[in-house]
């Protein structure tokens, strides 16, 4: 591709203890579940590269790995050549990080926490006036910036969670499940950023199921299969013969050999 | 990278200072609630000493009684005579009903003076008998028993006066004012302390850690370039300071009521202290704040929600309240230094010390330096805590 590989993901493993009562839950007498199993992809510089599988693939896991909020087993992430595992500060601070599970503390306003996660990051007050104001003005959130997160509605809230994921302009970006939840217009606005950050040439690795944010945005795709990188394509040549919904659940009977509903 | 402390501590304070219910509920309710409790509690006792009239109503009322009741300045005894049997036994009714005006009934014999002159201690007759009904479900007819009996007895006295107490009017009691004061609070307010300082700490501490776990707010957080250190010392920092103000406000709230609860005595206030006292109290106030946030900290950090967390946090609480009370036992007030390294307790008898004037300079240092590194360790334990995606991201 002749690009800077940005984002190297190199054998990542990650195993979790199973609690007593989850072994109860899911009916299991085994202690321990392999979430993600030596999985490796690399992202190169300008890409959108899109995450696709099934609820409990490992897709979450591999993005938690990769915005160094937990540590792999094996294996390691080189974001922008700095290990996730030496340094895991450093890539906090070169990446955006942006999940449903990460929440805003409901107290404060839209300006507040832009301004806290501003100084956490190290923005310049300056920079980050000048930032607030373009993101804000591009959502609409100037005209609620100073009402309680509390009163917002989850449409609102979701434009606040991504504009301050990006407050520090980083080059790459991991969104888990961006549009998950929102309403059509709110899912487009942020699909419209999305493709604007691409055309900035930003990185951008985007975990989904949902085929026509993948189909739109990304260029490359990584199919998850319990927790192993199954396939590793390029969009336009996996969508060469059938399209990508198609092309996945084949790939998953194959592979997983369940049987499922079209 | 450096500031992140601050950016960290300049966000608690705003979360607290902004939110007027949280400073009205844990800054300034505490304060005023104890003010007013202590004060109308001490007013109550007043109320009870100035408008207790005591009414007897008495058969055969002797003079020697009369007269020692008379003389008797502190006693304000209203005696009601009785006439026949009837009178009796409507009085003795109303007192059995807990009627208001009816507090003791006293039947003397005819010419008990007479009868008592006549008594001699050898004989095997019978003494002559003086009867008192009371209603002891009363508090007022129960001390109109003991205002009696005390009467009866110091007439009993007097009859075979063969040597007095304290007759002169020499000033008996050698306590200054100040030991007064100082023995008062030491025994009372270090308890009371203990209890305000933890009841602060309980009160922004698990919203603060726990609370951001449950909400998924910590997590936000732990994405960024924000150093776990830096967070832990953020919170245990700034945690501590508005703990230390809302114990600061049941504190004051104590010490302007105290002297109202004992009854208005203006010779018990905290003017028998000195800086040097308020000194060093603030200094192992704040060594004693720092370790109760730090253990509520890394308790909220364990559990899931702030519900749990809370549920832990009481049985320590329980434990705190206990090590309080030590300074109202004597044999429990230790003087070895190595005492002093165990936390809490020695936050308790330091302040016992300091109140009671008799303060150990070594055991106050030894509390202080201890405090601060069980502080410094539990703000390293936290760090870890925040590290570990275990403890943070636990369902």
């Amino acid at each position: 591709m002749g690009m800077k590989e940005l984002l190297q993901v190199q054998n990542l493993k990650k195993t979790f203890k199973i609690s007593a009562k989850q072994q109860k839950i899911q009916r299991t007498k085994e202690r321990t579940k392999v979430a993600v199993n030596n999985l490796s992809f690399t992202a190169y510089e300008g890409e959108v590269f899109g995450l696709l599988g099934s609820n409990g693939a490992g897709k979450t896991t591999t993005l938690r790995m990769l915005a160094a909020l937990i540590t792999p087993d094996q294996g390691d992430v080189l974001v922008d050549g700095t290990s996730v595992v030496k340094h895991p500060a450093e890539v906090r601070g070169k990446i955006g990080f942006l999940t449903s599970e990460l929440k805003l503390e409901e107290f404060f306003t839209p300006n507040y926490l832009f301004d806290f996660f501003a100084d956490l990051h190290g923005v310049e007050k300056e920079t980050a006036r000048r930032r607030k104001q373009e993101l804000f003005g591009k959502f609409g959130i100037s005209e609620f910036a100073e009402v309680k997160v509390a009163n917002l509605s989850t449409g609102m809230k979701q434009k606040v969670s991504l504009v301050i994921s990006i407050v520090h302009n980083p080059d790459i970006i991991i969104f888990d499940e961006p549009t998950n939840g929102l309403d059509v217009l709110t899912a487009k606005v942020v699909t419209d950023f999305l493709l604007e950050l691409k055309e900035q040439g930003k990185t951008i690795v985007v975990s989904t199921h949902i085929f026509s944010l993948i189909e739109k945005i990304c260029d490359r795709v990584g199919i998850i299969i319990d927790g192993s990188m199954t396939v590793c394509d390029s969009l336009e040549h996996l969508t060469e013969e059938k399209s990508l919904e198609e092309k996945f659940f084949d790939i998953y009977a194959e592979r997983a050999g369940e049987s499922y509903e079209k | 990278m450096k500031n992140n402390m601050i950016t960290v501590m300049k966000k608690e304070f705003t979360r607290f200072f902004t939110d007027r219910r949280m400073v009205l509920t844990t800054l300034l309710m505490p304060g005023i609630m104890i003010y007013l409790m202590y004060s109308l509690m001490g007013e109550g006792f007043k109320l009870g000493e100035e408008d207790g009239q005591t009414q007897i109503y008495v058969e055969e009322l002797p003079d020697s009684i009369r007269t020692l009741a008379e003389e008797t300045d502190m006693l304000d005894l209203s005696f009601l005579e009785l006439e026949g049997k009837q009178e009796r036994e409507e009085a003795l009714e109303a007192l059995a009903d807990g009627e208001e005006e009816y507090h003791l009934v006293a039947v003397f014999p005819e010419n008990f003076d007479a009868l008592v002159a006549e008594y001699s201690n050898g004989t095997k007759e019978p003494a002559p008998g003086v009867e008192l009904y009371y209603n002891s479900s009363n508090t007022e007819s129960q001390a109109a028993y003991q205002i009696m009996t005390g009467l009866l007895d110091s007439y009993e006295s007097a009859l075979a006066n063969k040597f007095d107490i304290n007759a002169g009017d020499k000033e008996y009691d050698l306590a200054s004012e100040e030991d007064l004061a100082a023995q008062i609070f030491s025994m009372m307010v270090p308890m009371l302390l203990i209890t305000f300082l933890f009841s602060g700490c309980m009160a922004v501490a698990p919203e603060s850690i726990a609370g951001e776990k449950e909400r998924g707010t910590i997590a936000t957080l732990l994405v960024t370039p924000l150093k776990r250190s830096h967070l832990a010392l953020g919170k245990i920092i700034s945690l501590s300071a508005i703990s230390i103000l809302c114990a600061l406000s049941s504190f004051l709230g104590t010490m302007l009521s105290l002297p109202k609860l004992m009854g208005g005595s203006e010779n018990i206030n905290a003017s028998v202290y000195t800086v040097k006292e308020y000194g060093l109290l603030l200094l192992v106030i704040l060594s004693t704040v720092l370790v109760i946030v730090t253990i509520i900290s890394i308790v909220s950090a364990f559990a899931k929600n702030v519900k749990e967390a809370t549920g832990w946090i009481t049985p320590i609480m329980i434990i705190s309240v206990l090590l309080g009370v030590t300074s109202m036992v004597e044999s429990l007030c230790k003087t070895e230094p190595f005492w002093f390294l165990i936390p809490l307790y020695n936050s308790v008898q330091c302040m016992t010390g300091i109140f009671s004037l008799e303060m150990n300079l070594v055991n106050i240092i030894v509390t202080v330096v201890s405090n601060v590194c069980y502080a410094g360790i539990g703000a390293f334990v936290l760090t870890k805590m925040f590290d570990s995606e275990k403890i943070m991201f636990a369902k």
